[in-house]
């Protein structure tokens, strides 16, 4: 940028931090911000403010960490992103302001582009540092979610259990079957128990896709017994008319457990 | 219509935040654990044809009174809304077994039976509205 520009903003810093903090005071007064505490409120101002005028007399390379630096740290205390967007507009209407009463015209176009590129770089930055932020957060929850996802628990001889919690969809649906079938090998289960208690819905799709998974048990030469329909669950499916008449199904957990077990030859028995 | 909220359908999980919204205000209305499964399970039905089918559109919920012999009675109505290819034979989708998804096929005519009002008005190369209504007794 123009030395004369920088020269400019830094002779008149103090007028436009106050103008500026005028300014942000009214933008912001409809946002989240208001549940913030004044005291921390004002000192991120400050400091705000700061490190933006500061970025104009060190090297673009050591703007930009430091910008990233105190960006990261409101990141994680969950600071919004209109904050900083509304800000750095406020920021721009104030020096545009002040620049309009001391510039010459011819001047005043290269000078307000250049301003308006500097502002610019700056929300770039931050809206890229945010995004940033929030896919790695996406990713990461994603990552989480298939983790506990479907797994299949060997829980007798024979007999392994699936629970299933949360919503099921399409994905989640290609993860149960390829889960059922590789442990129905792998533990040489007769029988598996899918658990839906933990299943908010169940609509045709879901059911689909247990019909589905059943099938395929079946043709691996396993069986499959659906366990923990609730009431209000079984009074849905007959509403909708799904059939689900071709593989047993049982209230509870417990109830297929002992199923289960007649299937493969045993019992539980107490010891005398 | 006292209050209505709309909840954009174009992911999978557009059908969970719709079916979160719909149990919410079945709730806040005083439905029972059985027709709160029901409506949840209408609404999931109606956002995946709309995700399946048109790719997007929305979903409102909202409440409606009525003027009945026993007083006034409160129901809950869902309304699908979309700009999608729309359904040239409303008959045979509303039929049990048929689908074009290789699903169940038992959505539309599951959610009619799910619900006390069913109410659908297509356009083919237009869209589709439906309007479902469920009672609160």
């Amino acid at each position: 940028m123009e030395p004369s520009i920088i020269d400019f903003i830094y002779k008149r810093k103090q007028l436009l931090v106050e103008k500026w903090l005028e300014e942000v005071e009214s933008v912001t007064q409809d946002s989240a911000i208001t549940r913030i505490p004044e005291d921390i409120y004002s000192e991120t101002n400050r400091e705000f403010i700061d490190v933006i005028v500061n970025t104009l007399h060190v090297s673009p390379e050591e703007a930009k960490e430091r910008l990233r630096s105190f960006v990261e740290r409101l990141i994680h205390i969950g600071w919004p992103l209109s904050y900083f967007t509304r800000g750095l507009q406020a920021f721009r209407r104030v020096i545009l302001e002040e620049m309009k009463e001391n510039t010459q015209a011819e001047q005043a176009f290269s000078t307000f582009g250049e301003v308006e590129n500097w502002i610019d770089g700056i929300v770039n930055q931050l809206v890229d540092e945010y995004t940033g932020s929030w896919e790695n957060t996406l990713n990461l929850q994603k990552l989480a979610l298939k983790e506990l996802s479907a797994p299949l628990i060997p829980v007798f001889s024979h007999i392994s259990v699936m629970p299933l919690i949360g919503t099921i969809d399409t994905e989640r649906a290609k993860l149960i079957m390829e889960n059922l079938l590789e442990g129905i090998i792998e533990h040489r289960s007769q029988v598996v128990l899918i658990d839906i208690t933990g299943v908010p819905v169940v609509d045709t799709m879901v059911a689909h896709h247990i019909i589905q998974a059943a099938e395929a048990v079946r043709l691996v030469g396993a069986e499959c017994i659906l366990v923990g329909i609730r009431p209000e669950i079984a009074q849905t499916i007959v509403n909708l008319g799904i059939d689900l008449g071709k593989f047993p199904t049982k209230s509870t957990l417990r109830k297929g457990i002992e199923s289960g077990l007649e299937v493969t030859n045993k019992k539980i028995v107490e010891i005398e | 219509m006292s209050s209505q909220s709309c909840v954009e359908v174009h992911t999978e999980w557009g059908i969970v935040s719709a079916r979160q919204a719909g149990r919410n205000k079945a709730k806040e209305i005083g439905f029972g654990n059985v027709d709160q499964a029901r409506i949840t399970t209408a609404i999931s039905e109606l956002a995946r044809n709309i995700y399946l089918y048109a790719e997007k559109g929305e979903i409102c919920i909202g409440e409606v009174s009525e003027m009945g012999g026993a007083g006034v009675k409160k129901g809950l109505q869902i309304t699908a809304k979309d700009v999608g290819p729309g359904i040239d034979n409303i008959r045979e989708v509303m039929a049990d077994g048929f689908t074009t998804s290789g699903g169940l096929g038992a959505g539309l005519p599951g959610v009619k039976r799910l619900m006390d009002h069913f109410d659908i008005e297509s356009t083919s190369g237009e869209g589709t509205t439906i309007t479902a209504i469920k009672w609160l007794r």
